[in-house]
């Protein structure tokens, strides 16, 4: 009986037979994640129920020393959740009831299954909702949010999901479950809750996460303005912001993805287009109407030569279908595509994409870009035809150079889908080994072994014990015997 | 490499932390010069000190042989203005960043404070409930670690999510994680108008100001024993917007439209000797927790829309009858804060009244915290015991 096998029997004693799978083409369904151009099909797939079924998971990887990865709704564009062929799959997906809404507190307290979407749902009725929106939030877990830090168009104004976590019960890596943070603020301590939101799962499984809920608007006004090109766009956004207007939301989209979203949806974005930007604003009737004036003008002013208001929830609707849909309409204009997800400074906006610009018709490759021009963050969508020999490895280039760009102009490589495995090896460009060295600290205090998904976020882990900033020789974990144990 | 005692004076009589006399007292002028100081350190009890505004917060240093001062590490390195964001050195007077032209650190801290200090304390006033605190705002930090390595965490830009949110975890550790010496905050615009609501009421009318569409930047509470209690809020927007709510908010509570602040506002209720509590919980338990504190004795002020609140009491006569005094409330408050959800901290009293008291409570996770400290100060040479269980 191999080491995974005695497992596997363990695990179906702790938390069910049916709970724990084995059979190949079964893991085969969590080969990937979001980022389907990296498969790895697990060692074997546990679907726990409760919070204790994930702690005795754990517990049983820990004492056989087999690596853990968790997975929500697998929506994750970094591979944060690909699976590790040696280890266990754990997925939180079974774990999707809302245990409290607490509209008196302004907090709600959910599973880690929970869809996004569903906590906003369960706190409507009450006036609240749950402000982090990634475009995914139809299906992607708070959980998965948790562990990505992953936020959408409305963070801006009103933070990311590390901004809306206030407390979290994790299992560690050694199996203990502890709780971090709780329903008031400022518990006393190191601020482990906030180290642990955006780890990637690194540091252990959330099994309860408690958010904060946030009073529904009493007005929302969206616009949507055509200019000639993304410069004016920018323009008018920098000088949007520059007027000490904090919009609920300020979206880009450029030519190409206007075109691939009409496409798809035929959303009417106006004709001729360079770019587009979708202002929203929210807020007490009284702000909104007076702010809304202002940003209408200087859109004008900055050379929108269409503007137009959202009447109602209907139009409205109608303004963010485009820009929602647009990452899966590039599909209508090309067979293949990389979404990249990179930051920079707002005001290096027009000069970061012109040389993206440039970089693409270097490679032969055509470039789309949608993103949240409020905050900096480029999601970029190099598009290519894998078809076409040598032009998935173009589009590989570009995309990396686009991150490039991004460091260069004091940004960073990713806004809101993680680091995962797609963009370890980008990390020492961003920090130096000193500051990546630190991270390994925090690392080794949760997770000494490094069992909790290893091969995420660092490029090069260090095993813990071993001080920092002396690293030798080949690493231990990257020798073929020891990986062996696995 | 510079020697010690290079970089090092003789402490004077003013340089004590918590009654505790140290021995070497140093400030840096930058980050290498505090890197080289604490790596010729090695072996040396350090505690930072800011403005020291907060110096008497938390536990008095088990041992204690060089103060780092921050005075010299000043001054606002970069300020974007049309990227919402600045880079200061961590002994920055926050009165300096209170001076931002158009744009504003909406941090709420006393003149003096430093931007490194806040940070460390993760101090918060009034206005925490419209822009949230110092762990919000912080969007990159440079450390000096107890070993002497300089090392940064997030960057200059507001959306990032490359590597640990390492800001968090030294945001609120008392430097027990070692030296901040730069700081990247986000910024917010100063807003066109600002007017306050004050009023005499309950703590649960806050209820119904977070409720309705007011939008407060602040809403806070002010109660002590044998007066009315008040609460006080502010509204921050366009002129007419901000017109138009606070009359709402008057029309609510019954009170006044002023354009000054309450005497009280963001003055934390205790005098020098006094002791002083955070005391946090849910939103609902805010009027229980304020009762209890007030029946206690103590006045409290806070935000009662976050559910963050201070209780102080005036200085005691001599141990043991202020000692036990001091134990009963604390006891007292820290039983309601637990049923509130929330946790009571002591964050000063006099010497003599301290030692008998568990300044922090009990801490959730302190397993961890303990493991966190072993990695990044294996010689707990930093700030020793000041921290939560004797960190």
């Amino acid at each position: 009986m191999t080491s995974i096998d005695a497992l596997a029997a363990r695990l179906r004693a702790a938390i069910g037979s049916s709970r724990v799978l084995t059979d190949r083409q079964e893991l085969r369904t969590y080969e990937c994640d979001g980022l389907a151009h990296y498969k790895v099909i697990p060692a074997l797939v546990a679907l726990p129920a409760t919070a204790a079924q994930v702690a005795a998971v754990v517990r049983e990887c820990a004492a056989a020393g087999v690596p853990f990865v968790a997975r929500g709704s697998g929506t994750g564009l970094s591979g944060g959740a690909l699976p590790h062929a040696e280890g266990v799959l754990i997925v939180t997906s079974q774990l999707r009831e809302i245990l409290d809404v607490r509209p008196d507190d302004e907090r709600a307290v959910v599973q880690p299954g929970v869809i996004n979407l569903q906590v906003t749902k369960a706190a409507t009725p009450h006036g609240y909702y749950y402000a982090p929106d990634p475009s995914s939030q139809q299906i992607c877990s708070i959980g998965g949010n948790v562990a990505e830090n992953s936020g959408g168009a409305h963070c801006l104004k009103y933070g990311f999901t590390t901004n809306h976590v206030t407390g979290v019960e994790v299992v560690t890596p050694d199996g203990e479950s502890v709780r971090l943070g709780g329903l008031a603020p400022d518990v006393p301590g190191y601020d482990l809750l906030g180290t642990f939101v955006g780890s990637e799962g690194t540091l252990g499984v959330a099994t309860e996460v408690t958010v904060k809920l946030t009073r529904l608007p009493e007005a929302v006004r969206t616009l949507l303005a055509g200019f000639a090109s993304t410069d004016q766009a920018g323009a008018a956004t920098s000088a949007i912001i520059a007027a000490g207007v904090v919009p609920a939301a300020i979206e880009m989209m450029d030519a190409l993805a206007i075109e691939a979203a009409e496409a798809a949806v035929r959303c009417g974005y106006p004709a001729g287009a360079g770019a587009v930007l979708i202002v929203e604003l929210d807020g007490p009737a009284a702000e909104v109407d007076a702010q809304f004036d202002e940003v209408s003008a200087l859109c004008v002013e900055h050379g929108a030569f269409e503007t137009r208001i959202a009447a109602d929830d209907t139009e409205r609707a109608l303004i963010w279908r485009g820009r929602k849909s647009a990452f899966a309409a590039v599909g209508r204009i090309s067979p293949d595509y990389i979404v990249q997800d990179g930051v920079i400074p707002r005001t290096a906006l027009p000069e970061v994409l012109r040389r993206i610009g440039e970089v693409a018709a270097e490679h032969g490759v055509r470039v789309a870009n949608v993103f949240h021009a409020g905050d900096g963050n480029l999601h970029p969508l190099v598009l290519f035809d894998d078809a076409v020999p040598g032009q998935a490895e173009r589009a590989e280039t570009v995309s990396g150079a686009i991150l490039e760009l991004c460091i260069e102009h004091g940004g960073s490589i990713t806004g809101e889908h993680g680091v995962g495995v797609d963009k370890a090896t980008f990390m020492p460009r961003m920090f130096s080994d000193a500051d990546l060295d630190t991270m390994q600290l925090l690392r080794c205090a949760f997770d000494p072994d490094g069992i909790a998904n290893p091969g995420k976020v660092f490029p090069t882990p260090r095993l813990c014990g071993e001080r920092p900033g002396r690293r030798q020789g080949t690493h231990p974990r990257h020798t073929p015997d020891v990986a062996e144990i696995f | 490499m510079p020697a010690l005692d290079e970089l090092t004076t003789p402490a004077g009589a003013g340089d004590t932390v918590g009654g505790v006399p140290a021995r070497l007292v140093a400030a840096p002028r930058d980050t290498a010069e505090a890197a080289a100081l604490i790596t010729a350190a090695r072996g040396l009890s350090v505690v930072i000190r800011g403005g020291g505004t907060k110096l008497d917060w938390g536990v008095p240093p088990r041992e204690l042989d060089l103060i780092i001062d921050t005075r010299r590490l000043t001054g606002v390195v970069e300020h974007a203005a049309g990227d919402l964001i600045t880079v200061v050195r961590a002994g920055t007077p926050m009165a300096e960043l209170h001076e931002l032209p158009d744009q504003q650190l909406a941090l709420d801290a006393p003149p003096a404070a430093t931007a490194g200090g806040t940070v460390a304390a993760n101090a918060s006033g009034p206005r925490r409930l419209r822009y949230g605190t110092a762990r919000d705002l912080l969007i990159g930090i440079t450390v000096v670690r107890p070993d002497g390595t300089v090392t940064r965490a997030g960057g200059k830009v507001v959306k990032n999510v490359a590597g640990y949110d390492l800001g968090k975890l030294y945001t609120g550790a008392f430097g027990t994680l070692g030296l901040i010496t730069e700081c990247v905050f986000r910024l917010h615009p100063v807003p066109a108008a600002a007017l306050f609501v004050r009023a005499t009421a309950p703590p649960g009318h806050a209820a119904r100001i977070l409720g309705g569409q007011f939008a407060a930047s602040a809403c806070e509470v002010n109660a002590a024993p044998g007066a009315e209690p008040e609460l006080a809020v502010l509204l921050e927007g366009t002129a007419t917007g901000v017109r138009q709510r606070a009359a709402a908010v008057a029309a609510v509570l019954g009170g006044e439209v002023s354009d000054t602040r309450p005497e009280w506002w963001d003055v934390l209720p205790w005098p020098a000797g006094g002791v002083g509590i955070k005391l946090t919980g849910t939103l609902s338990q805010v009027p229980a927790l304020v009762a209890t504190a007030v029946g206690a004795g103590a006045t409290v002020r806070g935000s009662a829309g976050a559910g963050v609140l201070y209780a102080g009491f005036p200085p005691g006569g001599a141990c043991p009858d202020a000692c036990v005094e001091a134990g009963r409330a604390v006891e007292l408050l820290r039983a309601a804060a637990v049923r509130a959800g929330g946790h009571a901290v002591v964050l000063t009293a006099p010497a003599g009244v301290r030692e008998t008291l568990d300044m922090w409570g009990p801490v959730p996770g302190l397993a961890l915290m303990r493991r966190v400290k072993d990695q990044f100060d294996p010689g707990h040479r930093f700030a020793p015991g000041r921290f939560v269980g004797g960190i």
